[in-house]
């Protein structure tokens, strides 16, 4: 197990390191001199001449990488062009908020999606199963940052039960994390029901039966052990679509968490911002697919054998 | 060749002749397909004939007609939906239900470049990948592990603030991010494919790489190509509209839909028309292409269905 690990960490850096390429390569190509944008239009060129040497902007594309990366690794990823303040102190400060309701996202998707797709599974082709299907494609079409101003305007401004803006109190996270999980919640259950189908048909599930085990634990205990395996990819994947559906939601209901940061960065062109942004959200995602590779293995054996 | 090919279609049972009447015989039975596709023609009509349901206005300031949906009528803004104004006016008196109908060029046209174009990458790449394997296959395959690795709308996020907002800035934006899907499908079935017999055969015959990749292989992985456009399109038009959304998009006034969201946004509780109507239209077409997609995986692919 311990090889297992260190071998997936060791296939980390790589696209990590691609990773932080290709958002280099998107603030080079980005029209603007960075000095200028931090010193203002009106700034003598003789300053503005300095803070590039000190920065070394004229030196060539692959040392400017290798610079970029070699400060990532230190967890310096620039300053703002707004404050001068370190980027990575900024969004360390909004990333609890944006953690929590990724969180909260997901809670929503697993805990919802998992049993209704079962469920489905179970009942296919009923009633349940239809509406099931039916409100799973309608909740993935929902773009999430329509569904959230819908949910404002109704729970908040018409029945006046929800607080339409905050992440303070429990009140103020029930419109976030459900604006933020709904859609995800259609897609696990999606997945569960398919992967559970497939499950329920195999001879142990016949067997396990034919001892005469109720129904309810054969579903629950011997199937969907098992079909929760292609589930944990997919809900590792839905990790990835919550941080970046975290952008818009946290936009939406005024949090302050990096999203809402970089939507902010973007009227003022504060690329480094966006960058840094980016790049922190995907490394997390990154590391949290490791995790659910980890967990992946000791779910099933099999998985790890591959890489004895 | 083509004589050849007439010869045999005509000695063939007319049961057999095509596939694609097969295909649509059980993609009519599917109602959640049809009904994709009822939303999806519509859809497309309204974007053919927008200047018939919604014609240009005559404007007695500029004397002149123009676009009706960027007349602006400050005397009337915000006006709830009647029978002039369907959807109601925005906060500058523009008619909602213009705006709504003219935006459905906008995001038809980001979907079909989008989706048309990083097919057209993403196919290459795949079935390069797929054929060839060895190192060409390890190279793009670990470059679209690493550009799945940044979640999908911020990778657009961060392609769009470098490029900057703009139609053709977007549609990069987007495009890019959906290259890896294409691939990756089209790379696992080219895999299957090129150890089956008839690929064999056709090598055997003389057939060079090119003839073997585009005549007899591709051919053969239309299905999850189509299906992969299809949901490609939902995709490709949310991500446009997310991005307008956040103000990297396509620009106001055009009248798009996330743009118009993010317009009205200021406006949402005190005036719900002017994020209720433009959001709709998204999630119905954005619904109807995924509906569609779903449709058609199983009339395309009879295996996957239970």
């Amino acid at each position: 197990m311990h090889k297992y690990i260190l071998k997936r960490l060791l296939m980390l850096i790589p696209v990590l390191i691609g990773v932080t390429f290709i958002i280099f390569t998107l603030s080079y190509i980005t029209p603007g001199c960075p000095a200028t944008m931090t010193l203002g239009e009106t700034a003598p060129a003789e300053a503005i001449e300095a803070l590039r040497q000190e920065w070394g902007l004229d030196d060539p594309f692959i040392i400017r990488f290798v610079r970029y990366v070699a400060d990532a690794a230190r967890l310096n990823l620039g300053e703002t062009y707004a404050t001068r303040r370190p980027v990575m102190e900024e969004i360390l400060t909004r990333f609890p908020a944006t953690l929590q309701l990724a969180v909260m996202g997901l809670f929503i998707s697993v805990l919802l999606g998992i049993p209704l797709g079962v469920i489905s599974a179970t009942k296919q082709y009923s009633l349940f199963d239809n509406l099931a299907t039916i409100f799973g494609l309608i909740f993935v079409s929902i773009p999430n940052f329509w569904l959230g101003m819908m949910l404002v305007v109704f729970f908040s401004v018409n029945l006046g039960w929800l607080p339409p803006s905050g992440f303070e109190t429990p009140a103020q996270w029930i419109l976030p994390a459900f604006t933020l999980g709904t859609g995800q919640m259609a897609v696990v259950m999606r997945m569960s029901r398919s992967s559970m189908l497939e499950v329920i048909r195999q001879d142990y599930i016949r067997t396990a039966r034919a001892k005469g085990q109720k129904e309810s634990v054969v579903v629950w205990n011997h199937a969907l052990r098992n079909a929760l395996i292609p589930v944990v990819t997919a809900v590792g994947l839905t990790f990835g679509f919550l941080l970046g559906g975290a952008v818009l939601t946290e936009t939406i209901f005024s949090i302050n968490g990096i999203g809402r940061f970089m939507v902010q960065s973007i009227n003022s062109r504060d690329n480094p911002v966006i960058n840094g942004g980016v790049l922190f959200l995907a490394l997390s995602f990154s590391v949290v697919n490791l995790g659910v590779d980890i967990l992946y293995a000791y779910l099933d054996p099999r998985i790890k054998s591959q890489y004895k | 060749m083509s004589d050849n090919n007439n010869v045999n279609t005509r000695k063939r049972p007319p049961k057999k002749k095509s596939q694609m009447a097969d295909v649509w015989r059980r993609f009519k039975r599917n109602i959640t397909a049809m009904v994709g596709l009822f939303i999806i023609i519509i859809l497309v009509l309204t974007a053919i004939f927008a200047n018939v349901i919604a014609p240009p206005v005559f404007d007695d300031r500029l004397g002149d007609y123009m676009p009706s949906y960027m007349q602006q009528n400050l005397r009337n803004a915000n006006a709830f939906p009647s029978g002039d104004n369907w959807f109601g006016t925005d906060n500058f008196g523009r008619d909602i239900f213009s705006r709504v109908v003219h935006g459905s060029r906008i995001s038809l046209q980001v979907g079909f470049v989008v989706v048309s174009v990083s097919a057209i990458f993403g196919v290459i790449l795949g079935a390069i990948s797929g054929f060839y394997g060895g190192i060409a296959d390890n190279v793009l395959m670990r470059i679209i592990d690493i550009m799945l690795a940044i979640p999908n709308i911020l990778l657009a996020v961060a392609i769009a603030a470098a490029l900057g907002a703009g139609l053709i800035n977007v549609m990069i934006a987007v495009g890019i991010g959906a290259i890896p899907g294409f691939a990756r499908i089209v790379r696992g079935s080219v895999l299957t494919l090129r150890e089956q017999e008839f690929i064999e055969a056709a090598r055997s015959i003389g057939a060079n790489d090119y003839r073997l990749i585009g005549r007899h292989i591709l051919p053969n992985c239309m299905a999850p190509i189509i299906i992969q456009a299809t949901m490609g399109l939902a995709g490709a038009i949310l991500s446009a509209a997310a991005l307008a959304f956040i103000g990297l998009g396509v620009q106001p006034p055009a009248p798009e839909w996330g743009a118009m969201l993010n317009d009205g946004r200021r406006f949402m509780r005190e005036f719900w028309p002017i994020v209720m109507f433009p959001g709709g239209a998204i999630a119905m077409v954005v619904l109807g292409f995924n509906m569609l997609g779903d449709g058609l995986r199983d009339a395309l692919d009879p295996r996957l269905k239970k």
